[in-house]
């Protein structure tokens, strides 16, 4: 008995130690996956109306839990496998939507928003609606450059749309398994919490790239120091989401591990928003390196009034 | 399919006649989709040759005169068709995973056959695009092209809403619209050479 005295009474001084150092964070038991989050008892910084609302959302919820795990768990050739990815309600997207747009310091998004429950459309969908939309306003931009100067050279180049599509969902997949692959493999370090499942780290990447959508559309505005704040605000939003979700999983490890860690996923995240602003929205396409035109040579597809004196014709 | 019925014991005379029947069924679901009314007619008896020859004739006219260069030109013919039957293909995936009750051939079949009023907005664009260009020209496929869109989305949400539950309606319809877009996309940004 004085061992298992010693244990709990061990556990409750580590949380409040942790508490001590962050005050607005939330303390997650390991066995995160059936109990409710523990932060309705110690969370401070939230309003009471949050908090009573959150408790009725958790009986909801637990109870939803411990059915589900009750449920069979069908075979990943089954299509109903791949159903429960997608048993999410439209209200259920928007929120999680909302919640990646405004990153709160003690929000988890993976245990807050996603509730265990990780799905597959907002991912994908958000992915499309990316890839399309830097390929249509790219293109807006062009026609937009080339209205105000009709010597540059417009073509669909729809090409773009598979360039986009290609690195978009490349981005959304693929760094998340390495990301997975990396937790998992530090696993050994950690104690409290277990890392994320892959398809929760998918969703993390996913519902994080949505800013990106208004953040393309903003950049039709030709203004260049307006296009690199939007782009630095939209980047620092959705970087700020993914740290704090990825936080309480690295921060038992080593400090030189966490730190490299998330810096790497800042760079990689700030090296999408680059690459998206430098290959769909270049500022000048090749083909304008022509002089300024000179008095006495004027393009021919302007028509010229009658009224200009002769020396001013076209050669 | 509608099944192509050979009259027994008359081989010269059958073949005509299923050929007919084929295009009027097809005719007919054109008309359904040109007026959509609350009606079982494109989801009852499901065909994908409408489709078809709507997807090679966007594809084709979407062709530009010149041979441009590759890397900057429109959509090629794989495209166009890559993306139409792809993207449908897509949209019924999750418009079944979602938990809605209407078949996979019946939602390709609806999703193609709206394509026809997108198709409609490229012809009148292909005739506008013979007169001058400028400003004028472009307010008029920009107007022609998004009305087609906005009947293409109302007939194909009068068809396929009914499948899904109330709470996820928004969510099998969104990429519906995501697919009409596109296709209103490449039709406004075609010019010929």
């Amino acid at each position: 008995m004085a061992s298992a005295d010693e244990l709990t009474f061990h556990e409750f001084e580590e949380a409040t130690n942790l508490l001590a150092e962050t005050p607005d964070a939330a303390t997650t038991s390991r066995s995160d996956q059936l109990t409710p989050q523990g932060h309705v008892a110690v969370a401070v910084g939230s309003g009471s109306s949050y908090g009573a609302e959150d408790e009725v959302e958790e009986e909801s919820d637990k109870a939803a839990l411990l059915q589900e795990k009750q449920q069979q768990q069908p075979g990943f050739w089954t299509f109903s496998y791949y159903q429960s990815f997608f048993d999410v309600d439209t209200s259920q997207v928007l929120n999680r939507i909302k919640g990646s747009l405004l990153p709160r310091p003690g929000h988890n998004f993976v245990r807050h928003h996603l509730r265990n429950r990780p799905d597959l459309y907002g991912p994908f969908w958000i992915c499309a609606t990316l890839a399309f939309v830097l390929a249509v306003t790219g293109n807006l931009t062009l026609v937009l450059a080339q209205r105000r100067d009709p010597s540059i050279h417009y073509s669909p180049q729809f090409h773009k749309v598979t360039v986009a599509g290609i690195s978009i969902y490349c981005y959304a997949w693929l760094v998340p398994l390495a990301l997975w692959g990396f937790l998992r493999w530090r696993k050994g370090v950690r104690e409290r919490m277990g890392p994320y499942t892959f398809l929760e780290t998918v969703c993390v990447y996913g519902y994080s790239l949505f800013v990106f959508i208004p953040m393309v559309v903003l950049w039709l505005i030709p203004v260049p120091w307006l296009q690199w704040l939007f782009g630095a605000l939209a980047l620092g939003l959705s970087a700020t989401g993914l740290v704090f979700t990825l936080w309480p999983v690295v921060r038992e490890d080593t400090r030189l591990v966490a730190m490299v860690l998330l810096s790497a996923v800042v760079l990689l995240h700030a090296l999408l928003a680059v690459g998206c602003k430098l290959y769909f929205f270049q500022s000048l396409p090749p083909e304008k390196v022509a002089p300024p035109p000179q008095i006495t040579s004027l393009p021919s597809n302007i028509p010229l009034p009658p009224t200009l004196p002769q020396s001013m014709a076209p050669s | 399919m509608a099944e192509a019925e050979e009259s027994p014991g008359d081989p010269g005379t059958a073949s005509p006649r299923p050929l007919m029947r084929d295009l009027k069924a097809v005719g007919k679901k054109f008309m359904h989709v040109l007026y959509p009314r609350k009606s079982n007619t494109l989801l009852r008896d499901w065909d994908l040759w409408g489709p078809l020859i709507l997807c090679v004739t966007l594809a084709l006219m979407l062709q530009r005169d010149s041979v441009d260069s590759e890397k900057d030109g429109g959509p090629q013919f794989a495209e166009v068709f890559v993306i139409v039957w792809f993207g449908a293909v897509t949209i019924t995936l999750n418009s079944k995973l979602l938990g809605g009750n209407i078949s996979f051939f019946q939602s390709l079949c609806v999703l193609g056959y709206c394509i026809l009023p997108l198709t409609v907005a490229m012809l009148i664009c292909r005739l506008v695009l013979l007169a001058d260009p400028g400003p004028v020209n472009f307010m008029v496929r920009l107007f022609v092209v998004i009305v087609m869109f906005a009947w293409s989305i109302v007939a194909s949400t009068a068809f396929l809403a009914d499948s899904q539950p109330p709470n996820r309606r928004a969510l099998a319809v969104y990429p519906v619209f995501l697919f009409y877009f596109v296709i209103s996309w490449m039709i406004l940004t075609f010019t010929p050479q």
